[in-house]
């Protein structure tokens, strides 16, 4: 697979050749799945949050490899700067020696486990037909344009509207949603 | 040898774009030494200004007017006792100091000194500045835990939410300047820092000029939040020394507490730099489409050996009031001497500025030019900073419901009109 990257990326890029692609890509592939499995075996609450800000920042690297640094930039900016400062700001005022101490794994374990192998099983059976599902020689990886090509999948170009506004729109409009639900349920009287 | 450094004295492509991993990497030594200076300088111009706003004589004793003071509290630090409470996270305690201090200086990464002085140019830069300037609160946070203290919690309690109400009025301006940026023929912008900088170029106007007042409305905002943004006074309700002693770095001492301070003053270094770029112009000097004669641009690219010849023009006045006694002969000596590497400075930057005048693409020219980019900025940037210590002497603190108010009720509401007016009229006025 890197070596397919590698070929993809050198065609295109001619005058500016990554670097050490195939060594970034372990560290950090490495690095994220280290830093998950911290997350859920931490006793720590914040010990835990941390090691997940280390997954999501080596998330927006392995981003930034596949030419997407818009949505590296995205990743960064809201998860690992915006939501967990708030993660903190919330486990900080939980006790945390009495959560430390209560048993972790409660009886719905069973469950978690047959839907993780389900979701492993979808990732083998993806990766097993990915030739046909994820044809390389369709990559277009112009990084220079990442923003603008964003911006016109959603919302569309020249009186010509975007692939994915309607979608975009209604993603919107839920979140808008979402806030008036906070703010209605905190407030007692509006 | 000499022919490669010469070539890159005369490149006009960021390392990053040429690709040239050695050259960016000086670059990276080049921009941490010069910020770590700066925070030096900062550090010793904060004292002394703090102290004449007072009526006070600030450092006196150590070096002629305090000079060596910082490198006499860098070296106090380093040889002070290094303590971790014992009830305090060891690990998350040790790391704190250091999210902070990667978050501050990772940023410098993007930001432009010159069309082709930055160590790389990235299509998000500004959004990557913004983003990863954000981790600083991170540390901040997490110092305030690991501490296991009342003070220091409350501290990052009110740090972390200042940082998330005052991010979206910031961000919301940011976009409205980047707005901006796509008034051109082919009606698209541009995210990258050097590429704000040459919208501004072709339009012929910074942006706090366009679209007046919407560019300058938005520009207040942002001064204002990057202020909350690096917990400085008026808004250091996170360090609050009268309320909760020193806030987050409560607990910590000696080398980690001066962890905490390049931090800051880095993190103050590069929102300011942000400002610079999006609203005054970043690199460009003053009028560069109006007074575009030769004899202008010579006139021009003399200033920055004139301010270093200034500078020493003042330290000679001070060894010259120096008081007679014999007991300040060394002190005297040693601004002398300061005064004559200023004017050695001056000198250089002076011969560069005549060496270089021809607008050809010589190297020399190409040098001199680069060196008139980097002034400009720092220039800049260096009214910032003394902006930043004035608001300190000037203003006492909010309270902390006072700051949640301004932050939400009056910042984001403008923020927002601002964004949705320039919206209209850059469609109706373009």
């Amino acid at each position: 697979m890197n070596s397919a990257m590698n070929s993809a990326v050198s065609t295109i890029n001619a005058g500016m050749a990554p670097v050490a692609t195939p060594w970034f890509f372990y560290v950090l592939a490495g690095l994220a799945v280290a830093s998950g499995v911290a997350v859920i075996t931490r006793r720590n609450a914040v010990h835990a949050a941390l090691a997940l800000i280390v997954t999501l920042l080596s998330v927006a690297g392995l981003y930034l490899m596949l030419y997407a640094p818009f949505v590296a930039g995205v990743q960064i900016i809201v998860y690992a700067g915006g939501i967990m400062v708030l993660f903190l700001f919330v486990i900080m005022l939980v006790n945390i020696e009495r959560s430390s101490k209560e048993r972790r794994f409660n009886r719905m374990w069973p469950v978690g486990l047959a839907a993780a192998c389900a979701l492993m099983a979808l990732f083998v059976s993806a990766i097993a037909k990915g030739n046909k599902l994820f044809p390389d020689r369709g990559m277009t990886l112009l990084e220079s344009s990442n923003t603008q090509q964003i911006a016109a999948m959603l919302y569309g170009e020249s009186s010509r509207m975007g692939q994915y506004t309607f979608a975009f729109e209604i993603a919107s409009l839920l979140l808008l949603v979402a806030i008036l639900g906070a703010v209605i349920m905190t407030k007692k009287k509006i | 040898m000499l022919n490669a450094f010469m070539s890159y004295l005369g490149s006009t492509v960021t390392p990053g774009e040429a690709g040239n991993q050695f050259w960016a990497l000086i670059y990276v030594l080049i921009i941490f030494t010069g910020v770590s200076l700066a925070v030096v300088c900062m550090n010793w111009l904060e004292r002394k200004a703090l102290a004449h706003f007072q009526i006070r004589l600030g450092p006196m004793r150590v070096g002629p007017h305090g000079l060596l003071q910082p490198i006499a509290d860098a070296l106090k630090l380093m040889l002070k006792e290094d303590i971790i409470p014992t009830e305090a996270d060891q690990f998350v305690f040790w790391v704190a100091p250091l999210i902070g201090l990667l978050a501050a200086f990772t940023v410098y990464t993007v930001i432009p000194f010159g069309p082709s002085q930055a160590v790389s140019d990235m299509n998000i830069g500004i959004l990557f500045m913004l983003g990863v300037s954000s981790l600083g609160v991170l540390g901040i946070v997490v110092a305030g835990w690991a501490s296991n203290s009342h003070y220091p919690l409350i501290g990052a309690l009110r740090s972390s939410a200042q940082m998330v109400s005052y991010e979206v009025a910031m961000g919301l301006v940011v976009v409205s300047a980047i707005l901006m940026t796509s008034l051109n023929a082919s009606g698209t912008g541009t995210l990258s820092m050097i590429g704000i900088v040459q919208a501004q170029q072709q339009q012929g106007v910074w942006f706090i000029f366009k679209f007046f007042p919407l560019g300058f409305i938005a520009f207040a905002i942002f001064a204002i939040a990057m202020v909350a943004e690096t917990n400085r006074a008026p808004f250091d309700m996170a360090e609050a020394e009268s309320e909760l002693t020193a806030g987050f770095h409560t607990e910590y001492s000696g080398l980690r507490w001066s962890l905490f301070m390049l931090a800051e003053y880095a993190a103050m270094i590069a929102v300011s730099s942000i400002a610079v770029t999006l609203w005054l112009g970043g690199w460009m000097r003053p009028f560069p489409n109006l007074l575009h004669a030769p004899a202008c641009e010579f006139i021009f690219s003399l200033f920055p050996g004139l301010t270093f010849g200034g500078l020493a023009a003042i330290a000679v006045l001070g060894t010259a009031r120096m008081p007679a006694h014999s007991f300040f002969k060394i002190q005297r000596i040693g601004l002398a001497a300061f005064a004559a590497l200023l004017g050695f400075i001056a000198l250089l930057l002076l011969v560069i500025a005549v060496a270089g005048r021809s607008a050809d693409t010589s190297v020399a020219a190409r040098f001199r030019e680069g060196i008139d980019y980097v002034y400009w900025f720092v220039l800049k940037v260096a009214v910032f900073m003394y902006l930043f210590i004035w608001y300190r002497a000037t203003w006492p603190r909010y309270r902390f419901d006072q700051l949640m108010k301004i932050g939400w009720k009056v910042m984001l509401p403008i923020s927002l009109g601002v964004l949705v007016l320039t919206a209209i009229v850059g469609v109706i006025f373009p």
